[in-house]
């Protein structure tokens, strides 16, 4: 069986939010890896340090102690940067939240165009390639409203499509389905599913709802910024 | 595609609102250098109109527009034989306020030197010069008379024959243009009573004369034009047209040796206005102008700033996906651009539309509009670095504070 290819990889990272009396250890020592193709779940209740790590994987909170490796090169030891994090997050993170947080002013098309143009991407190619996303997610039809006008599971189909957008090796999702009913949470997690088969990227997701485990492959279980692993991969 | 333009599409509504009330400072900003040029244009107007090679005046004054001037009408005559001198006129100039048609008129009385000028300089844009010696005027358009419209002043009813447009005095108020001895007349002028009153005063004083006669009081209770004794009114000053090649320098060392007057040059009138009518008036409106960009300055600086305050969550968004510093600086700058734009463009029209009522003569051009634009685009970029200082400062992270 050949060896599944790194996406990404936290080393003991440790995070202390205030100082003294009052210091707040969100990590101690959290370390996960994920592969390409490859769903992860963190659970764990509000405060245990999910989201923590989460915005240490995406290189915006950078943890005092430890190492995030991305493809297997340091990007991150011992809260040092080793290279241009926002370049990083550009080409290699995709990002889901809680709720869409889609750019209000920006049609469905043109927020997942967005994602090119920040990287310097914006011509017709693109517009077809943001199209066909929308396309693949269900929400092709919409393509031209706003926001305001996309239902929430549709709106999180166009986050997903924009966080797709650089074909990144990694998409990180925080509570995706927390603003979904049970039925769109759970179409919005197949999404996950599939798109991690296709399109090979290591996704991983923080959320509460226990009823979409069966759809990860490695779940996580996080209590007073320890992670532990409730189920590995085969 | 250009984010901010996609964002004003959005609030168009209310980015055009915004725009607009900019635009009404721009247009004010505009206005009080328009205000400054019309005070200007107003001020040498006159002195620019009336073809003068120089103008002499009472002695050590700067009449006949920055202060009194008295001459005698006969140096009219005197001054025709000084050397390098084509021709000569009579001038006078004052403001009179009267009540026509049950409404307050103030107007600038010019006497024109009849014959030898019927107003052919003038700006006229309706009806003809004056064709006749006495009871004609040419009127200001500025001063609502139409054509064949009849004044009372002084003692008689004069006919509005000409209009003019733009022919306005030092002090904004409109000119009317009659024949020198008319004008004369007007300022003149005394009631029935009053002459009566003066001739007994006459004929008083020359009780305690060694002249006192019973013909010479006969004299004296006529009118002042059969006095021989009696000199013509006095006018403001007398304009000299030279010869072709002759020098104003050569010809004002000459009358420098005539004690009771001053010649002044075209040149020098108009400085004297300049520095006299006009300097605090550049002065105030220049503070004005000032404080006025200052303001703009600070108005447009809080609009962009709450403008960006109002899409942090979206610029922490971009920033989360990894946007270079240039797409949110480019964001802002490019939003700030655009409304200091369309306010500027509110500003033109607003002046092309409106400044040609406003009461006092707004004179825009090209130097007024290229200032404004260039104002206008300064306040823009230095108003929209607090903006960008605040976008700057949004953590990528608060997309995830919900």
């Amino acid at each position: 069986m050949e060896p599944r290819e790194e996406v990404v990889r936290a080393d003991q990272l440790n995070k202390t939010y205030g100082s003294g009396h009052t210091a707040v250890r969100a990590l101690r020592g959290a370390s996960l890896v994920a592969h390409r193709g490859e769903l992860v779940a963190l659970l764990g209740p509000s405060g245990s340090g999910k989201s923590t790590l989460l915005t240490a994987l995406g290189l915006l909170n950078l943890p005092e102690k430890g190492r995030i490796a991305l493809a297997g090169q340091d990007v991150v030891v011992d809260g040092i940067a080793h290279g241009d994090l926002p370049s990083l997050r550009r080409s290699r993170i995709g990002f889901v939240f809680q709720k869409s947080n889609l750019i209000p002013f920006l049609t469905a098309q043109e927020n997942v165009r967005v994602a090119f143009k920040i990287n310097g991407q914006d011509g017709v190619g693109e517009s077809r390639r943001s199209q066909e996303l929308l396309d693949a997610l269900g929400v092709g039809e919409r393509s031209d409203h706003y926001p305001e006008q996309l239902s929430g599971g549709e709106q999180q189909r166009v986050a997903i499509a924009r966080a797709l957008a650089m074909a990144p090796p990694l998409i990180l999702a925080d509570e995706p389905t927390s603003a979904l009913d049970s039925h769109r949470g759970r179409e919005v997690m197949d999404l996950f599913k599939r798109v991690a088969h296709e399109h090979g990227a290591a996704i991983i997701v923080v959320t509460h709802d226990h009823r979409t485990l069966d759809l990860f492959d490695t779940v996580f279980e996080m209590e007073d910024g320890i992670l532990s692993p409730a189920r590995s991969a085969a | 595609m250009n984010l901010a333009w996609k964002d004003v599409r959005r609030q168009k509504g209310r980015f055009a609102l915004t725009a607009f009330g900019l635009g009404l400072l721009f247009a004010i900003v505009l206005a009080m250098g328009g205000i400054y040029r019309g005070l200007v244009e107003d001020a040498t107007l006159l002195v620019d109109r009336m073809g003068a090679d120089l103008w002499v005046v009472q002695r050590d004054t700067r009449g006949p527009f920055a202060e009194r001037s008295i001459v005698p009408a006969d140096l009219e005559d005197r001054l025709r034989v000084v050397p390098g001198v084509a021709e000569t006129r009579r001038f006078s100039s004052a403001i009179i306020q009267r009540n026509h048609h049950s409404h307050s008129l103030r107007m600038n009385l010019v006497g024109l030197a009849w014959p030898w000028d019927r107003g052919e300089g003038l700006p006229l844009v309706e009806g003809r010069t004056l064709a006749q010696a006495h009871l004609e005027m040419i009127v200001d358009r500025s001063l609502g008379l139409a054509l064949g419209e009849r004044v009372h002043l002084g003692n008689d009813d004069y006919t509005v024959v000409g209009i003019t447009k733009g022919l306005l005095g030092s002090g904004g108020d409109g000119v009317v243009c009659v024949n020198e001895a008319d004008a004369s007349a007007i300022l003149a002028y005394q009631p029935s009573e009053a002459l009566r009153i003066e001739r007994e005063a006459r004929v008083s004083r020359l009780a305690h004369t060694e002249l006192d006669s019973p013909a010479n009081e006969e004299r004296l209770r006529g009118d002042e034009g059969i006095l021989p004794a009696l000199a013509p009114p006095p006018t403001n000053a007398i304009l000299v047209k030279l010869i072709p090649g002759a020098r104003v320098e050569a010809v004002q060392r000459t009358l420098a040796g005539w004690v009771e007057v001053t010649a002044t040059s075209t040149e020098e009138q108009r400085q004297f206005l300049l520095q006299g009518v006009v300097e605090k008036s550049k002065r105030q409106i220049g503070l004005f102008r000032a404080l006025l960009g200052v303001v703009s300055g600070i108005i447009v600086a809080l609009i962009v700033f709450n403008m960006t305050a109002a899409k942090a969550h979206d610029i922490a968004l971009l920033k989360l996906m990894g946007a270079k510093t240039g797409v949110v600086v480019g964001l802002i700058l490019e939003q700030s651009m655009m409304l200091g734009g369309l306010g500027y463009a509110f500003a033109f029209v607003i002046a092309e539309l409106s400044f040609q009522y406003w009461p006092r003569r707004v004179v825009v051009g090209f130097p007024e509009f290229a200032g404004v634009a260039v104002l206008v685009t300064v306040i823009t970029l230095i108003s929209s670095l607090a903006g960008i200082h605040r976008a700057l400062k949004i953590p990528p992270t608060l997309v995830l504070a919900g």
